[in-house]
């Protein structure tokens, strides 16, 4: 079903006209209510006045993650702290926290926004949710669980963790919906596996999975040892939480809730737009948000979009899965190349992703890409006809996809450090 | 008739053909054939072992990738013309020679070459209905 049929498939004129109203009242707002904008438009020269449709965005300042930590805890909150409902934090790796608040009417426009993404997954009024979000300072748990409620879901506030109660109740309650991390969804397969039941007979049908990038590859592994539908859903505690936006059931990419959130999708190194289907930084903006409305927020996320109607019905336009993160980034010869580029264009000519490490290096003013493939038995011929053949595959293969050349080194076994954890992908020598 | 070679995958660094030898080395396997296919970037090193099961398992201990393909060893006459014989027939026969090297020493008075064939099967009947020996295992691998 479609929640909100008059915002979700409004007509392009019809979209732009509501996206720029709120975009002129939501500039005039952080303009008086926040010291943080009104310097950072001041420093750009820009007045509220200047901001007259959706399409005088680009005139606006980016706001950076590091805003918000350097505005710990509450210094970039339009609203006094009084008038704030709620608080979410989200921990930071390095330096202090992120800190966002909610008036009442943020969490009515949040729990909206996830209504419309269960919605979007193909839940309905009835059906009962498990949320196996973390419950707390995480927006995981509390999002899934407003949205449900708004929605009119019966909800089964089960928190993460505790596995074999998720899976008792699960049997006993017989709930349609799993919402929780697309890890924790493999793991619950696995522990069903281990306690000697069919994780394709869970009760289960539809599947919304976040809160981390995942592939197509693990969505067919979930899909297939749970038998639902694993679809994804987006959204990050800066713009509110999950349900920015959510996969349809044809899972042709995430719709993004663009009356509320606005989307932009940009080059990370010059920050233009970039055409609909090229990869590009997603850049957001809350149009309506009140304790802490931001403008022009850059994910980090790489995405592409398009803006055509969905066979769904929604016209609301559609990001593809997370494909890396600008932090992954790397120019060489003024391409930007990710890492799960260079996965994808791996997967292409092997069917398991090898072990591969990413080399730049500057020789003679020039910067020089090599990717170092690890062989395994699987890959590996006697023959030096079927090597040479499979690096060609592989070198091709990464042209395709990158639009530029590398050197494709095949290299033994641990060549390649192994790290506990994240693996290094590149390493950069250029002293640039 | 058939005999398992071993093809290991070496980078071209310094000391990795040493590494690998010193390996079977310590472990009392014998090279009785080798050859090295090579690339710019990389070797296939083939080798005719004693021990070619024990060898596999301690490369790949090592982390090395090692993998096992079946050749046969002919036997030739050692004498102007005797390889090309042997190949002739094979030729004649439309079969595929993917690639060939000499042993090591002699099991007998004649040279003994290894063949990786595309189509082992047909090219053993072929060679035996032509006269051309073909050793057995124990007396290529030296046991």
């Amino acid at each position: 079903m479609i929640f909100n049929q008059k915002m979700e498939c409004a007509g392009k004129e019809e979209l732009k006209k509501i996206q720029s109203e709120r975009l002129v009242k939501l500039v005039d707002y952080v303009y008086k209510n926040s010291s943080v904008y009104k310097s950072k438009m001041d420093e750009l020269g820009v007045k509220p006045s200047d901001i007259k449709s959706i399409e005088d965005i680009s005139k606006l300042p980016f706001t950076p993650k590091d805003d918000l930590r350097d505005a710990y805890p509450f210094g970039l909150f339009s609203k006094d702290i009084k008038d704030v409902a709620e608080i979410h934090v989200s921990s930071g790796t390095t330096g202090n926290p992120t800190v966002v608040g909610y008036t009442k009417d943020d969490l009515e426009l949040w729990s909206e926004g996830v209504a419309r993404s269960i919605a979007c997954a193909g839940g309905n009024k009835g059906d009962m949710i498990q949320v196996a979000y973390g419950y707390g300072l995480f927006t995981g748990g509390l999002g899934l669980h407003y949205g449900a409620l708004k929605l009119g879901l019966t909800i089964m506030p089960m928190s993460s963790g505790q596995t074999r109660r998720q899976i008792k109740l699960m049997q006993d309650f017989k709930p349609r919906i799993l919402a929780c991390t697309p890890s924790y969804a493999m793991y619950i397969a696995e522990e069903m596996k281990e306690m000697g039941l069919d994780p394709r007979k869970s009760s289960w049908e539809i599947g919304i999975f976040g809160a981390e990038p995942w592939s197509e590859g693990m969505r067919k592994s979930i899909e297939d040892s749970l038998g639902l539908i694993a679809t994804d859903i987006y959204g990050l505690s800066e713009i509110s939480g999950p349900g920015v936006s959510q996969e349809c059931t044809y899972k042709e990419g995430l719709h993004i809730w663009s009356d509320v959130f606005y989307p932009e999708v940009i080059d990370p190194e010059t920050n233009k737009p970039v055409k609909d289907g090229e990869p590009g930084e997603l850049v957001i903006t809350t149009l309506t948000k009140q304790a802490i409305p931001l403008l022009r927020y850059r994910t980090r996320d790489i995405v592409t979009i398009t803006h055509e109607k969905c066979k769904c019905g929604r016209t609301a336009p559609r990001t593809s899965k997370i494909t890396g993160r600008t932090d992954d980034m790397i120019v060489v010869r003024g391409i930007n190349v990710f890492p799960t580029q260079v996965e994808y264009a791996l997967l292409q000519v092997e069917d398991i992703l090898p072990n591969y490490l990413i080399v730049v290096d500057r020789k003679e003013q020039m910067d020089c890409l090599e990717v170092w493939v690890e062989v395994d038995e699987k890959v590996f011929s006697d023959e030096m006809k079927v090597m040479a053949d499979l690096k060609q595959k592989i070198t091709k293969s990464i042209e395709n996809t990158l639009g530029i050349g590398a050197n494709i080194k095949l290299v033994e076994r641990k060549t390649i450090e192994r790290s506990e954890g994240k693996a290094k992908r590149v390493i950069d020598k250029r002293s640039l | 008739m058939k005999i398992n070679q071993i093809s290991i995958f070496i980078e071209n660094t310094k000391g990795r053909l040493a590494d690998v030898c010193a390996i079977l080395g310590e472990n009392k396997i014998n090279i009785r054939a080798l050859t090295i296919a090579e690339s710019p970037e990389f070797g296939i090193l083939r080798v005719v072992l004693d021990k070619p099961e024990d060898a596999k398992e301690v490369l790949k201990k090592n982390g090395f990738i090692a993998t096992a393909a079946e050749i046969v060893a002919v036997e030739v006459s050692d004498e102007p013309g005797g390889l090309a014989k042997a190949l002739k027939i094979l030729a004649d026969n439309d079969i595929n020679v993917e690639y060939m090297y000499g042993f090591v020493e002699k099991a007998t008075d004649k040279a003994l070459m290894v063949f990786k064939f595309e189509n082992i099967d047909k090219a053993i009947s072929v060679l035996k209905s032509n006269g051309i020996n073909i050793v057995d295992k124990k007396t290529a691998l030296g046991l």
